[in-house]
């Protein structure tokens, strides 16, 4: 009798107790969404380039493939531009692609920032910001690198800096 | 483990205050004040055991003062939290951490700190909801388990002091009662009373089920909260705002590219003062009254794989218009109408001389999709060499776009004519025209604006509202039953010559005071005194 | 239409005034039975005049929905005269339960308060904006009226328990917060009368001011300025105010609220020369022959009684309400988490009644607080706090 009340109330509090913890932790983490690490799948995706060619990231399966998210107004977008294209240029015969997403501006903008870099690489132009929403961008630059399994072997968010990081990124996703 | 047994033979739960069957007063004092009837004077599990740290707790949660204090604690911070906005419904271009002090001072500073600018999604505000919401459940279970032994176990013959211990006690002296005792019991059966007679006794009584009205309501909130707290687990509530312009096709967030909307128009409505005379004068003071929001869209369900960025294939579901008060159901998705906002679509501009401000033809530019080169004929071109669509100067002085928003959209002209084949430069923002390099023969005149509305609409996906629903209406049920309904008893004892009576309500004693006197009329028994009444005068 | 309608609650205004001398009469003589005649006269008049007035209340409601095509609810000015009818619909109803004209004694001057308040916002017949344009609008804003104004007869059963219970041989804690209650009764008495006041002469100033973001902004005062705004410059008008608020308040409302008090000040301080002593003292006598149980028990009732409404109006039907037009049932606007404060109020009333055994004058000392947070949410949450509830425009 006495073993058993002990018993009720104790299991009582417990369900009692482990629903309110529950349900504070639930909130603390809510909101938050799920963020792209290293070693997630690379969601897969369908862009034209301002070229009108389609690039599907799942066609390059078998050569590494970094995917620079960009835009005109942003600064440090800007200035890693001229790094990328030199990889791109040192690399492009030995396995690793280069994808540089804006984030959805007018094509009159980005063929006017293109026409003043000289860029070679495929510039795409993620419209409706499918592909933004499916990589979780934000804040820019970030650069995924991903490997030849498509999976992401590494995420970088800023600027690239130099060319020694450049290099490095590059050499984690050769194949 | 203790138990106390009554003179009646009756064994009770340790703690109790009344003998749970005749009444008798097991405390030993025996005084003939009033009797305190809450519970019945039955055992509360909580006061008596105290002994191991659960215990402890559970009398801690079990106590109603401790609920009470949590109410009360709630109520204050709850007020508290009205005192500024909520973030929520502050304008969105300030941050917050700002906002309160420029507007509110240091207490709003202060206010911002101590997080009552969030204050209902804090966490020791949920903490504190989820600890009524303990002490609900221990406090019912802690009372109603002995109350309903309590009425089960009584029994009609009732011992002397618990008679003389009722607010309602009257003895009435004489001979033979046989009669009235007789026109008293069919009456209180008119009155719909249940009737136990034991050895000379009655127990008359009605609406006992309104006792159980509090445990009821309290599982209904128990439900409520439960409900609460599912919400707050991935997949069963999803909030999602949806900005879609006019015209436009996007796949619903919040739905894993399962549904795409179409934006066909908006409307806005107001009230015309033909409508309704009625409405002419508060019409005059506060000008124009809307009178409709609503956007007309087309949902479709995606076929095939989702691939982001890819045109996907969709397949028409409905067409619907979203109104206030009105919106879009599918599958467990609902969209509503929230909000809408105008946007620049397009700009127009003349190509002027500006000597004989000869107007030379008229551009349109798409602010989502403005071309490189437009050609007016007679050998006059202009290009668009540079689109700053969210327009702005940086710490340089040179233009800069802030955003791919056309919020303030500027643009370089080159414009090529017949003796200017070289081509003249001017930037054009609005309000503004900058030559950089040299007076220009030519210039871009300002011709209008195209604009378009986005819809704001949310979508919604609830799998909770049931729970909320359930537990709402099992409050209100027991709520009733508690409120509009009273648990009655009449106990009338024949000992020797005279006839004893007392009553017992859990409320509204007039009632009970009234419905005496209609069941005693006329039967020679007397109406029994209000002792808290005598007390009184 | 509309003529009609305000003129029925004029009508409905000058009956309740004219039952209140009569409630009076049914009282006045010590050591009466119900049995008397004469009284029961005086009462029986008192009821009739009263639910007349109801009747033209009535007729006020039914003419402007007609007039309106929509359920005049629709803004402060309707609301509260809705509340108003409410009100004495409950006391009528009340009083066939328990036949006591001092009741009518404490619920008819309420009554007329309210109802003069309600005239002091704008009486036009407005449109229904979007959100206000279904059934919901007269399921949710009608029981909440009714659950708000069964509350209403609560506090007034209490307020008669108090003067009667309260001891007045010399000054204490209770008396002098009873005191403090009939001042802010008498102070909205006092925002009625100098609102009638000056609105007669037109009075009309503006300031030029800057915000607290440094723009410039202009504002109309209706009452003399005590209180300007911060650095702000008289455009329009005679007085130059003796202070400035800082940026952060609405001096505006802290004028008229200063205005309302004083008025107040003025009306109770004139109140204690004529009868030279206590509010609460002066009306002890009128409360002589009332049992203080039957005022316990009616202000208790009455809370049972209008709780569930107030739940079911407020909380249940608003919840429904909310998710149908904005996508969730509850946001924590100002006005929602006042009706949750105000409910749970009302739950602790019933728990310290039931569980602890709060019964007479602590009783009736928390209806007199629920009933001011009844008020507060009407008042102050509308004009003051402001949010969706807001009845924007009015």
């Amino acid at each position: 009798m006495k073993k058993n009340r002990l018993f009720m109330r104790t299991s009582i509090l417990t369900v009692l107790a482990a629903s309110v913890i529950l349900t504070v932790y639930a909130n603390l983490t809510k909101g938050e969404r799920p963020q792209l690490k290293v070693g997630d799948v690379a969601p897969d995706f369908i862009l034209t380039d301002l070229n009108g060619n389609k690039h599907r990231l799942s066609d390059y399966e078998g050569q590494g493939v970094l995917v620079n998210f960009w835009a005109t107004y942003c600064k440090y977008c800007e200035k890693e531009m001229s790094l990328l294209e030199k990889q791109y240029q040192d690399q492009k015969d030995q396995g690793v692609q280069i994808l540089a997403v804006n984030i959805g501006e007018t094509d009159l903008v980005i063929n006017r920032f293109l026409e003043k870099h000289e860029l070679t690489f495929p510039v795409l132009n993620d419209r409706k910001q499918e592909v933004v929403d499916a990589f979780g961008v934000n804040p820019l630059p970030v650069t995924f690198l991903i490997n030849k399994h498509g999976f992401i072997a590494g995420i970088h968010t800023g600027e690239i800096t130099d060319e020694k990081m450049a290099a490095e990124m590059i050499e984690k996703i050769k194949p | 483990m203790e138990r106390i047994k009554c003179g009646c033979g009756h064994v009770n739960p340790h703690g109790t205050l009344l003998c749970e069957a005749c009444g008798r007063s097991l405390t030993g004092t025996g005084a003939p004040e009033l009797l305190d009837m809450r519970y019945e004077g039955s055992a509360r599990r909580s006061q008596t055991y105290n002994k191991t740290f659960i215990d402890k707790v559970w009398n801690f949660f079990s106590s109603v003062k401790v609920g009470i204090w949590l109410i009360v604690i709630t109520l204050i911070a709850s007020g508290i939290g009205t005192i500024f906005p909520q973030k929520m419904y502050i304008p969105q271009f300030v941050p917050a951490s700002e906002f309160y002090e420029q507007k509110y001072g240091w207490p709003g500073k202060l206010y911002y700190i101590l997080g009552f600018h969030e204050l209902y999604s804090q966490w020791w505000y949920m903490i504190l909801i989820a600890l009524i919401g303990v002490s609900l459940v221990v406090c019912s279970l802690d009372r109603a388990v002995p109350l309903f032994r309590a009425l089960k176990a009584q029994r009609v013959d009732r011992h002397e002091s618990f008679m003389k211990g009722q607010r309602i006690f009257g003895i009435t002296k004489g001979e033979n009662f046989d009669e009235a005792v007789k026109a008293v019991k069919r009456n209180l059966k008119k009155k719909r009373y249940r009737i136990r007679e034991e050895n000379h006794a009655i127990l008359a009584e009605k609406g006992r089920f309104s006792r159980w009205g509090p445990y009821v309501n309290h599982i209904g909130l128990i439900i409520f909260l439960f409900g609460a707290m599912l919400r707050f687990f991935p997949g069963m509530y999803v909030d999602e705002v949806i900005d879609i312009k006019e015209g436009e096709r996007k796949e619903i967030p919040g739905t894993d590219g399962e549904y795409y909307l179409e934006n066909k128009q908006f409307i806005l409505e107001v009230y015309d003062e033909k409508e309704n005379e009625a409405f002419s004068e508060a019409l005059k003071k506060t000008g124009d009254v809307a009178k409709n929001y609503q956007t007309d869209v087309v949902l479709y369900k995606r076929k095939g794989e989702r691939v982001p960025g890819a045109e996907a294939g969709l397949i028409k579901e409905k067409e619907y218009s979203i109104q206030v008060n009105n919106p879009l159901k599918f599958d467990q998705y609902a969209i509503y109408q929230m909000d809408f906002k105008t946007v620049l679509s397009a700009m127009n501009f003349v190509l002027v001389e500006k000597e004989t401000n000869e107007p030379l033809g008229e551009i349109n530019i798409s602010l989502d999709n403005p071309k490189m080169r437009y050609n007016l004929g007679n050998g006059y071109t202009v290009e668009i060499l540079k689109y700053y669509p969210d327009f702005d100067l940086d710490d340089e002085g040179l233009p800069v776009t802030l955003s791919r928003d056309p919020n303030n959209p500027a643009f370089v002209f080159e414009m090529y004519t017949p003796d200017k084949p070289e081509g003249e430069i001017s930037l054009v923002a609005i309000q503004q025209t900058v030559e950089p390099v040299g007076e220009n023969k030519y210039k871009m005149q300002f011709a209008g604006i195209e604009t378009k509305t986005v819809s704001i609409l949310a979508l919604r996906k609830d799998l909770t509202l049931w729970i909320f629903a359930l537990g709402g209406l099992i409050f209100l049920i027991g709520l009733s039953l508690g409120s509009y309904w009273n648990h009655r008893r009449i106990w009338i004892q024949q000992r020797g010559p005279d006839i004893w009576l007392a009553a017992h309500t859990n409320k509204n004693w007039y009632g009970l005071k009234r419905e005496l006197q209609t069941v005693l009329a006329g039967t020679g028994i007397n109406e029994p005194e209000d002792r808290n009444e005598k007390k009184g005068k | 239409m509309a003529e009609l309608s305000s003129n029925l609650l004029m009508i409905a205004f000058i009956l309740y005034l004219s039952a209140i001398p009569f409630f009076g009469g049914a009282i006045r003589q010590k050591n009466i039975s119900k049995t008397e005649k004469p009284l029961k006269i005086w009462a029986t008049v008192a009821i009739f005049l009263t639910m007349t007035g109801f009747a033209a209340h009535l007729g006020y409601f039914i003419t402007r929905w007609l007039a309106a095509g929509h359920a005049p609810v629709s803004n402060l000015f309707e609301f509260i005269t809705f509340f108003g009818l409410c009100t004495v619909g409950a006391f009528i109803l009340i009083h066939f339960l328990y036949r006591t004209p001092v009741l009518g004694l404490a619920v008819l001057p309420v009554v007329l308060i309210i109802i003069a308040y309600a005239g002091m916002f704008s009486r036009d017949i407005s449109p229904l904006i979007p959100p206000l344009q279904t059934y919901w609008l007269q399921i949710h804003v009608i029981t909440v009226a009714l659950g708000q104004a069964i509350l209403a007869i609560s506090f007034a059963a209490a307020l008669i328990f108090l003067v009667k219970k309260v001891d007045q041989t010399r000054r204490n804690k209770s008396n002098v917060w009873l005191e403090v209650v009939l001042f802010l009764m008498l102070s909205v008495v006092g925002f009625i009368v100098v609102s009638v006041l000056f609105n007669a002469f037109h009075y009309s100033a503006v300031f030029q001011w800057t915000n607290q973001f440094g723009a410039e902004e202009s504002v109309e005062y209706g009452m003399p300025p005590l209180i300007g705004p911060n650095e702000g410059q008289l455009v329009k008008g005679q007085f130059e105010p003796f202070l400035e608020a800082p940026a952060i308040i609405d001096a505006k409302k802290l004028n008229t609220v200063i205005w309302s008090l004083s008025t107040g000040i003025i009306l109770y301080i004139l109140t204690r020369f004529i009868f030279r002593k206590r509010i609460g003292a002066a009306l002890k006598p009128l409360t002589g022959n009332i049992n203080e149980d039957l005022a316990d028990e009616i202000s208790y009732r009455s809370v049972l009684i209008g709780f569930p409404v107030f739940t079911l109006g407020a909380l249940v039907f608003g919840m429904i309400w909310a998710q149908i037009a904005w996508s969730r049932f509850w946001g924590w606007d100002p006005k929602e988490v006042w009706a949750l404060i105000t409910w749970l109020f009302y739950a602790a009333f019933l728990h310290l009644r039931l569980s602890k055994g709060w019964h007479g004058e602590r009783s009736a000392w928390l209806a007199v607080i629920g009933f001011a947070i009844i008020m507060f949410n009407l008042v102050a949450v509308n004009l003051v706090i402001k949010g969706l509830h807001s009845y924007a425009g009015a």
